[in-house]
Formats: structure tokens, C-alpha cells, sequence
């Protein structure tokens, strides 16, 4: 392995320096692939796994064949310091994975990302001080890695706070130029740091001001945005995530860290952009709008009267129509309702009624996160009809059931231009000729908008717990 | 002047970044909004990569002593570890649910 094989400018390297240059490179395009196959439904799980290993692969030929710039390995003392670390993340992150319940998941991916974000931040604060004075280039790739991944990493910290309920909405007025004034502090502070002659070791204060200033920055950042909007900012910390990796690469020349945090830098981005667009809301809307803080005061207050249906007449209705729609929304995920909900639909499908999922690209707290919850259930795939695709069938559909969905259906979308989701898409509930809306009560929903449809004529309300309302339901059902 | 010598220093970096980000793209594009989750999940646990970093900082410290920047490297490390193994796993766990139901 250290044998000499050659020289590139000035500088001899051995046939391990080329195997783990050439590991690299067979890392790289795993994750290139891995994100290919990751965005097809048949192939998803292979690529992940893909991925997986070539990042195992990275690891592995790092901790063997990676060397100083003196040319020493790395000791053996430290091989054992790295693995035993890596083993206490590899068994904490490998069962808060397994155990972790579905309904949880847009939590534990911005845990995750925050971990992310803090590695890259220690691993640039701690190799500051070799960096050489007055290297601009390497300093700049140094500090930018440690303030975004800070930035990344408390931010993230945040909008899991929120997503878990933990962290409420705080938008006041001056936050906006706050978060203006300690953005220009902390760019300030960067090209200060960059362009400073002095010895890196000289500046350290400055380098933990830095940080400090980036993590709160990442903390006021996130605190204005709404809850609803969370998933587009999660997103676009996972991009900030691997920009920061991608910075730390620079740091060490690592072309796998380099290529696998620009790629996810740049799918974060991308992935950010298909979630506004399925808002219908630019992602400068998203960060200054602060949905849902209140503003929202709608087009008056003609509510009309709210009917209320009892069960058994709800049983009669749903077993007598043909074509019947179901709206799933967070509601039902909270209620842990997904199970119930399919038996419901096989029971009623056992009737001769065509049952079908209406599945809203933004459902649930992340895009897709209700598929993956019905698909926890068992809810066949055929079952699940996108939004675009069920939208001209629902004047035909007899009965549309909305279980804890609320803001998806909110026809002020279409007909109320004060509403902040004015020109959203929406699935049609309200074209449906009958109209059964599962609600814990009459509260707003996530996003704190006042919803037309409920006052709807064909609109009948069934108040309570999701799972409990569709349990009696089903009994209900069954004893006709 | 020194922007040009920037781009000099790191001109291999600069066209994988510009390739990275036009792959990036290109990869996620037309994605199904059934897999934007496990995507953001999946691309979340590859920017673990920054456990290579975490690896090479702890790999040649300096052990003699102790110092707080080993105790930062370590923590890096089970950060990052956190990042990636708890980040393939839960994709893996998502994804194994859309097959099942395949059946």
C-alpha cells in the first residue's frame, strides 16, 4: 500500500493514496445514482441502499488509507476512538429510526439534518486554526462551512420544536428587521474573519462570536415562519446541510464531500421549489410571509350555520352511495386513524362502494408523508388518487369524507382573494354532492385560516377524535 | 485579483461544483410527490458525508493530551454517524412500506 507509484507536481503518492482517491470516486456516482433511483417508486429502496454504500465505502477506505500531510496513517489508537464513536451514532440513529412512529417522521428528518449541520460546524470550527493567515480562499470555505452548518443546525433544531408542538409561532413586526440587522452583523463578521491578516490563532474570539451569531441567526430565522410552513423549511436546511458539508470538502480537497454536499445542496433546492410551487408561493413568500400569524382575516365573517350529522345517518348515506372520496389531512395521522380508516373503506367497498384516497401533494406535515402513512396501513397504491387526477371526477362523486384535512380543501383558494392561500390548489370537496367533515372541533386549521366549506349546504360536520368517529362508525356500519 | 486567484487555486472544485449542481437537478427533477419525503430524507443522510471530515480530524489528533477539540471531533463524529445511519434507515424504513403494499 505505500508503495510509490509516482509523482504529481512535486509530490509523491503511493498505490493507497490512489485507492482511496479512486474509492472516492466510486462514492460519488453511488450517491449520484442512488439519488437517480431514489426519485422512481420501483427502484427508491435500491437507491437508498446504494447510497448507503457509498458512503460506507467512503468511510471505510478513509479510516484505512487516509494519511496526514506529513504522510502518517492514522493511528490505531484513533481507528478505535473513530469506530467507538461511530458505533454510539450508528446504534442511537439506527433505533430512534426503527422505533420512531410514522406520523413522527418530518421530526426526526429535521433532527437528523440538525446533526448534520452541527457535525459540519464542529469539523470547521476545529480545523480554523490550521488554516494559514491570510489564505483567503481556504479561510473563506472554512468560516462559510462554519455558519451555515450553524445555521443549519439551529434552525433545524427549531422546526423540529415546532413540527413537535414544542415551539410556537412568534412573529412580531420588528423581527423582520432584526433578523435584517444580525444577518449584516454576522456577514460582517465572516469577511472580517476572511479578509483579516492575523494568525488564525489570534482570532478565536472572533471565530465563536461567529459562531454564536450564526446559530441565533438560525434560531430567529425559522422562529417567524408558520408551522405550515415548515416542510419547505426543512428542505431548504437539508440544502444548507450539504452546502455546508460541501464547504468542509473543500477544507480537506475531498471530491466525494464536495460532490455529495453540492448535489444535495442543489436537490434540496430543487425539492424546496416543487413544495412552493405546490403552495403556489415563492420561497421569499414563505420566509418574510409569516403564514398563518393572524393577518388572515378573510373575506368577512357571512359564516352561514354549521349541521352537524349523527352517526347513524352518516352509516345510511356512506352505504347507499356508489362513489365515495376520502380526504385524508394531518388530522388523521394524529389520530393514528390510518388503520381504522381502511378497514372503513373495505367494509364499505364489501358493499359494492368505490372507496378512493385523494391524496394533496402537500398533505400531512412533508409532501408524500400521507402516502408513506396509508401505505404503513396497508392502503393499496391503487387506492391513492393524486390530486390533479381526481379533480374532474369530483362533481361525480357522492360523498366526500374529510378526515383532519382542512386548509387542502379550502375553497377560499379559489374564490377569496384576501385569503393568504389564495390561488393554492385544492382538491374539489366542495364539487362532491355530499359533504361529511371529520374535525376534533371548531377550530382553525394548521395554518390558521377560516374555511368556507364547512359552512357549505351540502356540508355535514362529524365533531370528534378521528379515530374514535370512524371506529363507531364502522360499528355502526356494520350492525345495519 | 482575488477572485481570479480563488478560482485558479480551485478551478477542479469549481467545475464539480458547477457539474454537481447541474446533476443535482437533472437527478430530482419529475420527482412524484409520493417520494418527496423519502427523498428529503434520503438526500438529508447523504449530506452525512460530512463524517469523512469528522473521521480525518479525529484520525490525526493528537492524543497525548487531552484537549476540548478532540471531545468536539468525537462529538462530530456521532453527530455526522447520527446523520447518516439514522438518516438511510428511516428512508429505508419508508420505502420497505411502499413495497409492501406492492403485493
Amino acid at each position: 500500500m505505500d508503495k510509490i507509484i509516482g509523482t504529481l507536481n512535486g509530490i509523491n503518492f503511493t498505490i493507497g493514496d490512489t485507492l482511496l482517491e479512486l474509492s472516492y470516486l466510486i462514492a460519488a456516482l453511488l450517491f449520484v445514482f442512488g439519488l437517480k433511483l431514489l426519485s422512481h417508486p420501483e427502484t427508491a429502496r435500491r437507491g437508498n441502499l446504494w447510497a448507503a454504500g457509498g458512503m460506507g465505502l467512503a468511510m471505510l477506505t478513509t479510516l484505512l488509507l487516509h494519511k496526514a500531510p506529513n504522510g502518517s496513517g492514522i493511528p490505531l489508537t484513533n481507528v478505535w476512538i473513530i469506530l467507538a464513536s461511530i458505533g454510539v451514532g450508528s446504534v442511537i440513529g439506527w433505533i430512534v429510526a426503527r422505533k420512531i412512529k410514522m406520523t413522527a417522521m418530518p421530526q426526526l428528518v429535521s433532527i437528523y439534518n440538525a446533526t448534520g449541520g452541527a457535525a459540519s460546524m464542529l469539523v470547521a470550527l476545529l480545523e480554523y486554526p490550521n488554516a494559514v493567515a491570510g489564505d483567503v480562499s481556504s479561510i473563506l470555505v472554512t468560516v462559510l462551512g462554519l455558519v451555515i452548518g450553524a445555521i443549519a443546525f439551529s434552525g433545524s433544531m427549531i422546526a423540529y420544536g415546532k413540527l413537535d408542538g414544542k415551539v410556537g409561532d412568534i412573529m412580531k413586526p420588528f423581527m423582520t428587521y432584526l433578523n435584517l440587522v444580525l444577518l449584516i452583523v454576522t456577514i460582517a463578521l465572516t469577511v472580517f474573519i476572511i479578509i483579516s491578516p492575523n494568525e488564525p490563532s489570534e482570532m478565536i474570539w472572533a471565530i465563536y462570536t461567529l459562531m454564536a451569531l450564526s446559530l441565533i441567526y438560525g434560531i430567529m430565522f425559522v422562529m417567524p415562519i408558520g408551522g405550515a410552513d415548515m416542510p419547505v423549511v426543512i428542505s431548504l436546511l437539508n440544502s444548507l446541510t450539504g452546502i455546508a458539508a460541501a464547504m468542509a470538502g473543500f477544507i480537506y480537497s475531498n471530491e466525494a464531500m464536495i460532490l455529495g454536499g453540492i448535489l444535495v445542496g442543489a436537490a434540496g433546492m430543487i425539492l424546496t421549489m416543487l413544495m412552493c410551487k405546490a403552495m403556489n408561493r415563492s420561497l421569499l413568500n414563505v420566509i418574510i410571509g409569516a403564514f398563518g400569524g393572524g393577518g388572515a382575516a378573510g373575506a368577512g365573517n357571512e359564516h352561514g350555520t354549521i349541521k352537524e350529522i349523527q352517526l347513524s345517518d352518516a352509516a345510511v348515506l356512506l352505504s347507499y352511495s356508489q362513489k365515495i372520496v376520502i380526504i385524508p389531512g394531518y388530522g388523521l395521522a394524529v389520530a393514528q386513524a390510518q388503520h381504522i380508516a381502511h378497514e372503513l373503506d373495505t367494509l364499505l367497498e364489501g358493499k359494492g362502494v368505490e372507496v378512493k384516497y385523494a391524496i394533496h401533494p402537500v398533505a400531512g406535515r412533508m409532501p408524500g408523508h400521507m402516502n408513506v402513512l396509508l401505505a404503513e396501513a396497508d392502503v393499496p397504491y391503487e387506492k391513492l388518487v393524486e390530486m390533479d387526477d381526481i379533480n374532474p371526477d369530483m362533481p361525480n362523486v357522492d360523498v366526500a369524507i374529510v378526515i383532519g384535512a382542512n386548509d387542502v380543501v379550502n375553497p377560499a383558494a379559489y374564490d377569496d382573494p384576501s385569503s393568504p392561500i389564495y390561488g393554492m390548489p385544492i382538491i374539489d370537496a366542495h364539487l362532491a354532492k355530499n359533504i361529511i367533515i371529520m374535525k376534533r372541533g371548531m377550530g382553525k386549521g394548521y395554518a390558521g385560516i377560516e374555511n368556507f366549506l364547512f359552512f357549505n349546504e351540502k356540508t355535514r360536520m362529524l365533531f370528534g377524535d378521528a379515530k374514535s368517529s370512524i371506529t363507531k362508525l364502522v360499528s355502526e356500519i356494520k350492525s345495519m | 485579483m482575488e477572485v481570479l486567484k480563488f478560482f485558479f487555486e480551485y478551478k477542479e472544485a469549481i467545475f464539480i461544483i458547477a457539474l454537481s449542481i447541474f446533476v443535482g437537478i437533472e437527478v430530482i427533477s419529475n420527482v412524484p410527490a409520493v417520494l418527496h419525503t423519502p427523498l428529503m430524507s434520503g438526500a438529508n443522510a447523504i449530506s452525512g458525508v460530512i463524517i469523512i471530515g469528522g473521521i480525518i480530524l479525529v484520525g490525526h489528533a493528537d492524543l497525548s493530551k487531552f484537549s476540548l477539540s478532540l471531545v468536539l471531533g468525537i462529538l462530530a463524529l456521532i453527530f455526522g454517524t447520527l446523520n447518516v445511519v439514522g438518516g438511510f434507515a428511516v428512508t429505508d424504513r419508508m420505502l420497505e412500506m411502499f413495497k409492501k403494499k406492492k403485493k
